[in-house]
């Protein structure tokens, strides 16, 4: 099918909105940077908060992603792919942290996994091992907030991807797991990717829900974003500064990634 | 190109059950003492400090009683984020702040209507689990390392209180979570994921039989008090002068004590 030449331009019931929409989405953002008082964004940079709370972000953000990706691209799969009843009602109940306030959503962390929750209790009994307020709990805490955004992409690539590949797999004699790790896979790659991005800046981002259940304590649970609320309690300026910080940080990774990987996977 | 399916998200209508203001005594308002032959109406909108919700709800209530043609609106919140709102200019009647620094934020803009008067003071305890499971006897035992403990961050009025109590009393604490407000550190005791925090004696009366306060002598050396004042932009000024009249009144006060709170 060959393409038709697009028109040049945008057409105006386009253009309109979408310059409303970039100027809904900068303008906040502009903001930051014309109230930023510069001159402390050095010394910010460089204290030792300030490295502490951004490289437990990055890492933790990371690590979300990562479990993210181990436990939500399988489920994204038996959504899009299995034939079982009840789906429709799974795919409802997974996206709940999409909806659920994530303060609540803390809350929730602690009657399940908390030291007199569900599971907790008997982790804590058996093993001696307590979730809330260490650095684990920050990861648990985002990839439950963040993983129904990589499930939600994954799910639509893999439904708009064409099931005559998979088909075609079949019936040269591969088996599901084989059709999966050598057809599928490659197939869905970029939307895993933007999933992946979008669950990484959600996971980066994630504010309630780390504070309820993680706590917050420099060093071990202090994120980014629990530091700039903090900071707005007695020093909005300082509050400024650390939100150009995180906000420089995820853009240029995410520059980077584009340029190095994404663009490739797009393509 | 294939057609593409869009996932349709079924988002669940999540309940919240939010906290609703408990009945209120009708009767006790039947006879107000002392009202004008027209009481103030309109809207009045107080900003409050979160520790004062219940308390302020049940004020608030009785007002609307006793001058017909008068609605209420609170904003609960703390008491720095209050501040800011009414230094951006948030269109409120009354400001009540959980400590001074922050009136002084409103004051300080030229925001206040005359000056603010001290109407409460609220000071640190202990709250524990019901049952005090690590049997935490007193402000040392913040200082011990296999306990989890919570305290509130310094930049929010509870945590300033709290770090001088601890220079008082010579402890250094081992906190687990520096939380972002004392409600917060709050729930963390009501739900036994901590074996201690220190939070305000009115929180521990707030919270019933599922937490347990131990007084802190230290605590005497960190009273917090709180200001009220009409605000000079006030769209309703006359209810303004009201509320905070009836705050201040002996019934207000009495409200207030059974809240826990200290009264001048």
């Amino acid at each position: 099918m060959r393409r038709r030449r697009r028109e040049p331009g945008v057409p105006v019931p386009l253009l309109v909105p979408a310059v409303l929409a970039v100027a809904f989405l900068l303008l906040p953002l502009a903001g930051l940077v014309v109230r930023a008082p510069w001159g402390e964004l050095g010394p910010q940079l460089t204290s030792p908060a300030v490295g502490q709370a951004l490289r437990l972000s990055l890492v933790s953000a990371t690590a979300a992603t990562g479990l993210s990706l181990v436990l939500g691209v399988p489920l994204a799969w038996v959504l899009a792919r299995s034939t079982a009843r009840g789906r429709s009602v799974l795919r409802a109940l997974v996206t709940v942290p999409l909806v659920l306030p994530p303060v609540v959503g803390g809350v929730a962390l602690f009657l399940v996994l908390g030291r007199q929750g569900i599971l907790g209790s008997w982790l804590d009994g058996t093993f001696g091992v307590t979730i809330p307020f260490t650095t684990t709990a920050v990861v648990i805490a985002e990839t439950f907030v963040a993983m129904p955004f990589l499930v939600i992409s994954v799910e639509g690539a893999l439904r708009a991807a064409d099931a005559r590949f998979e088909d075609a797999a079949a019936t040269l004699g591969a088996d599901r797991w084989t059709t999966f790790r050598r057809v599928t896979l490659p197939l869905v790659a970029p939307g895993i990717a933007a999933g992946a991005v979008l669950c990484w800046a959600r996971a980066l981002g994630e504010f309630g829900a780390t504070i309820t259940f993680a706590g917050n304590f420099p060093g071990t649970t202090q994120t980014m974003p629990l530091a700039v609320y903090l900071a707005l309690q007695q020093d909005p300026e300082a509050a400024i500064v650390l939100s150009l910080v995180l906000l420089v940080v995820s853009v240029a990774t995410l520059l980077l990634l584009r340029d190095r990987w994404l663009s490739r996977a797009v393509r | 190109m294939s057609t593409r399916a869009v996932p349709l998200v079924l988002p669940l209508a999540t309940a919240l059950v939010l906290t609703g203001c408990g009945g209120s005594a009708d009767d006790a308002t039947a006879a107000p003492a002392t009202t004008d032959a027209e009481g103030p109406t309109g809207t009045l909108t107080v900003f409050a400090a979160a520790s004062l919700t219940d308390v302020f709800t049940d004020l608030g209530e009785q007002l609307e009683a006793d001058a017909p043609g008068l609605d209420v609106q609170f904003n609960f919140a703390g008491s720095s984020a209050l501040a800011t709102q009414v230094t951006q200019g948030a269109p409120a009647d009354v400001f009540a702040s959980a400590n001074q620094p922050q009136m002084d934020v409103v004051t300080d803009a030229g925001l206040a209507d005359g000056e603010p008067q001290v109407f409460a003071a609220n000071v640190l305890q202990i709250a524990v689990p019901a049952g005090n499971p690590a049997g935490v006897t007193g402000l040392a035992d913040l200082a011990r390392e296999e306990l989890t403990i919570a305290v509130c961050a310094p930049q929010v009025p509870c945590g300033a209180a709290a770090e001088d109590v601890f220079a008082a009393a010579g402890v250094p604490p081992a906190p687990d979570t520096l939380e972002e407000d004392v409600r917060a550190a709050l729930t963390k005791v009501e739900l036994g994921e901590v074996d201690a925090a220190l939070v305000y004696t009115t929180d521990v009366t707030s919270a019933g039989d599922a937490v347990e306060g131990i007084d802190v002598p230290e605590a005497e050396e960190a009273v917090n008090d709180y200001p009220i004042a009409p605000l000079a932009e006030a769209p309703n000024p006359e209810a303004a002068a009201a509320f905070v009249e009836l705050v201040l009144s002996e019934e207000g006060q009495q409200a207030l004590a059974d809240a826990g709170f200290r009264t001048p």
